[in-house]
């Protein structure tokens, strides 16, 4: 007779492991199944974990978690082919305790987080995959997994099985993710002198820094390159819807080379060496591709929620606490012996009360809107980098004669009002 | 039912690890630990051969607190239980110091229950010897078989175990009394894929960890740096083999040069 748990929960990524972690402290028999050799194998992110949400689980956990450098600058380009305009805030409260937020290596920092979930009697199991939730009569009873004997039996399953989510399509929550939805990202992981890395990007030690690059970095697709200063590696990389992609025939790892061949970014990255290529894709839907979270017997967490805040590259945070109200929610639904859907559907209720539901409502026509009308990438960026240039070089012409050149440049007076009307456009989407 | 005791080392995984440089020797940092890939293929051959005579598989190992994760993945592998030996103490033995540790192991292992079998791997991936396996052998004075690549019987009531041993030109066949040791080839059995009951039984398992103090009849002076008479003289890379040469032209002309440059070095075959 298969064993039978409290809860099993699919994939250790920051979701699944919140949850697991929050289930086995409250004296839930939990079992955590991964895939990957150990957890945060397989796993990829750009590099930035937020303090806050991680804190409402692990607190004061930046004292011993593998953290890389917590971040005290963050810089926003908006590049064109041969220049930038750069805004930042540094701030040297996000130096010191409590922080705002770290750069992170996931293969170190999942396998740590999981170290923890362990400890708090989590029985964890890697290197199996879980391939069909078990349904008897309507309710989701269990994992089938790829090994022999491979059946295992609980109250209730959580699905943190990550973007492509097949568990959750198998049981259609939700339908394979259109190229619009999901974006892919590609980085590389480059090795630096710690020291070089300080002097580049002007940082004192366990100081670091992140840049977001917007426009020329995805030759005008929607999506954004990074460049993130690690401990004595940098994470470069760029992600892009994969409808652009598609459109622009651009190959995912061309899109990257242009980013670290760039003239604004190569300088940082000089001399640099690779030590690890990643890529992943990232759900990107926001607010509409929000599948079911809640059926009888099971849950949904994380990114295989499409749990992903695109605009703020806030994703990990969201999966975090997904995990954690669903732990609540089982939790609940344990005291009083019920696990069907309308009980379990109190944790969608949460998530949608929570900063997840509320962001994701706020952003939700953003990256649609971005991805329908191009030109905010592919005009109006270079246009402001032109700006830029006319109104700072200094060559004899009066300041009146550069703005009314700048004012030329902005086109007809058609091509005005629709530079005007795109910017409301924009303001709503974003406000 | 037999009793097979499998003697298992975590190592760092050698195809990927670093040298260092200056020192010539392994930066044990640089690559994840393993359960030693020779060891592995003991483990199973002990798992099948319970499934088939019937009986209990034990592991043992001696290294530092970390190494639980190795006896855990034999579990998973299919092994009953697992024991180690962890002790400041044992630090630093060559493997003269080890066999010895791990025979005393032995000694309190069989007094709980008998030993029929002893299982190695062929030699570990970091030391390269394989001389653990016989050293226990020698000390449990029982009959060591290596270069082991089938098992063609075992008959506990009649007392023996017959085998095949692997050759440079070929294999022998082989009947020995039992108890005896086995330290076996990679090609002995293919490692199977672990059913899910024992992967939750290796999440769940803790081995009985044995101290120096707990081993019965112990000479110290045998035990670790101390008992290790082995001195590493002088550590140096194998140097690297001479690149290919591609030969270009036509069919005609490649031959010939080939054959002059056979011709060349032709004291080699003489």
């Amino acid at each position: 007779m298969p064993e039978k748990f409290d809860c099993i929960v699919v994939g250790a990524g920051p979701a699944g492991t919140a949850c697991a972690y929050e289930l086995a402290k409250a004296g839930v028999n939990v079992l955590l199944l991964e895939r990957g050799e150990y957890p945060g194998a397989k796993n990829v992110m750009g590099g930035v974990l937020y303090r806050k949400m991680m804190e409402d689980i692990i607190p004061e956990f930046y004292k011993e978690a593998p953290l890389e450098r917590p971040i005290v600058e963050q810089r926003f380009m908006m590049m064109d082919k041969e220049s930038a305009i750069t805004f930042s805030y540094k701030g040297l409260e996000w130096g010191r305790e409590p922080y705002n937020n770290f750069t992170v290596l996931r293969a170190k920092f999942d396998q740590w987080f999981a170290e923890k979930a362990v400890e708090q009697g989590v029985l964890l199991v890697c290197e199996t995959v879980a391939v069909e939730c078990i349904v008897e009569n309507g309710h989701v009873v269990g994992v089938r997994t790829d090994r022999p004997d491979g059946d295992i039996y609980a109250d209730v399953v959580v699905l943190a099985d990550g973007v492509n989510s097949l568990l959750a399509k198998q049981l259609g929550f939700h339908r394979e993710w259109r190229p619009d939805e999901v974006a892919l990202a590609t980085m590389e992981i480059l090795k630096l002198d710690k020291n070089i890395i300080e002097d580049r990007f002007n940082l004192e030690p366990n100081q670091g820094c992140t840049i977001e690059i917007f426009g020329d970095a995805t030759k005008g697709i929607l999506g954004t390159g990074f460049l993130y200063t690690n401990k004595d590696t940098l994470s470069v990389g760029v992600g892009t819807l994969l409808s652009g992609l598609i459109k622009h025939k651009i190959k995912p790892y061309e899109l990257l080379e242009h980013v670290k061949n760039h003239p604004m970014i190569r300088p940082y990255i000089q001399g640099s060496e690779p030590v690890e290529y990643l890529a992943h894709l990232i759900p990107e839907g926001g607010y509409h591709s929000i599948p079911k979270v809640a059926g009888n017997g099971v849950l949904v967490v994380g990114d295989a929620a499409q749990l992903v805040n695109a605009i703020h590259r806030e994703g990990s945070n969201m999966a975090m606490t997904s995990g954690r109200l669903a732990a609540e929610t089982i939790i609940m639904a344990k005291s009083q012996n019920d696990f069907s859907e309308s009980m379990l559907d109190q944790y969608r209720m949460k998530l949608m009360e929570s900063f997840i539901g509320q962001d994701l409502k706020k952003y939700k026509d953003a990256t649609h809107h971005f991805e329908r009308f191009p030109q905010y990438f592919e005009q109006y960026i270079p246009m402001l980098n032109r700006a830029a240039s006319q109104m700072f070089t200094v060559d004899g012409a009066s300041k009146w004669e550069k703005q009314q050149k700048i004012w030329r440049d902005l086109g007809s007076t058609k091509q005005k009002f629709k530079l005007a009307r795109d910017m409301m456009k924009a303001w709503k989407v974003m406000k | 039912m037999l009793h097979i005791v499998a003697c298992i080392k975590q190592v760092p995984d050698t195809k990927i690890i670093k040298m260092n440089p200056k020192t010539n020797t392994m930066d044990r940092a640089s690559a994840p630990a393993i359960l030693n890939p020779y060891d592995a293929h003991a483990v199973e051959e002990a798992v099948r051969l319970k499934k088939k005579y019937g009986g209990t598989v034990s592991v043992l190992t001696m290294g530092p607190p970390p190494a639980v994760k190795a006896i855990k993945k034999c579990i998973e592998l299919g092994a009953d239980e697992g024991h180690m030996i962890s002790d400041r103490a044992f630090a630093g033995a060559d493997t003269l110091a080890t066999s010895y540790a791990l025979t005393k192991a032995l000694e309190k292992i069989a007094k709980q229950r008998p030993i029929d079998l002893v299982i190695c791997g062929k030699m570990t991936i970091d030391g390269d010897t394989g001389q653990v396996g016989p050293g226990i052998a020698r000390r449990l004075n029982i009959p060591p078989l290596t270069g082991v690549k089938k098992v063609v019987e075992i008959n506990k009531e009649k007392g023996y175990a017959i085998v095949q041993r692997k050759l440079e030109d070929g294999y022998e066949i082989v009947q020995s009394t039992l108890p005896c040791l086995f330290t076996v080839e990679k090609e002995i059995n293919d490692i199977s894929f672990a059913p899910l009951p024992n992967m939750i039984k290796a999440a769940r398992y803790q081995p009985t960890i044995w101290t120096a103090d707990d081993l019965e009849n112990v000479d110290r002076k045998q035990l670790g740096l101390k008992g290790s008479p082995t001195i590493v003289a002088k550590v140096w890379a194998p140097p690297k083999p001479e690149d290919g040469k591609l030969l270009e032209g036509s069919t005609k002309e490649k031959v010939e040069q080939l054959l002059s440059l056979v011709l060349a070095k032709k004291e080699l075959f003489q």
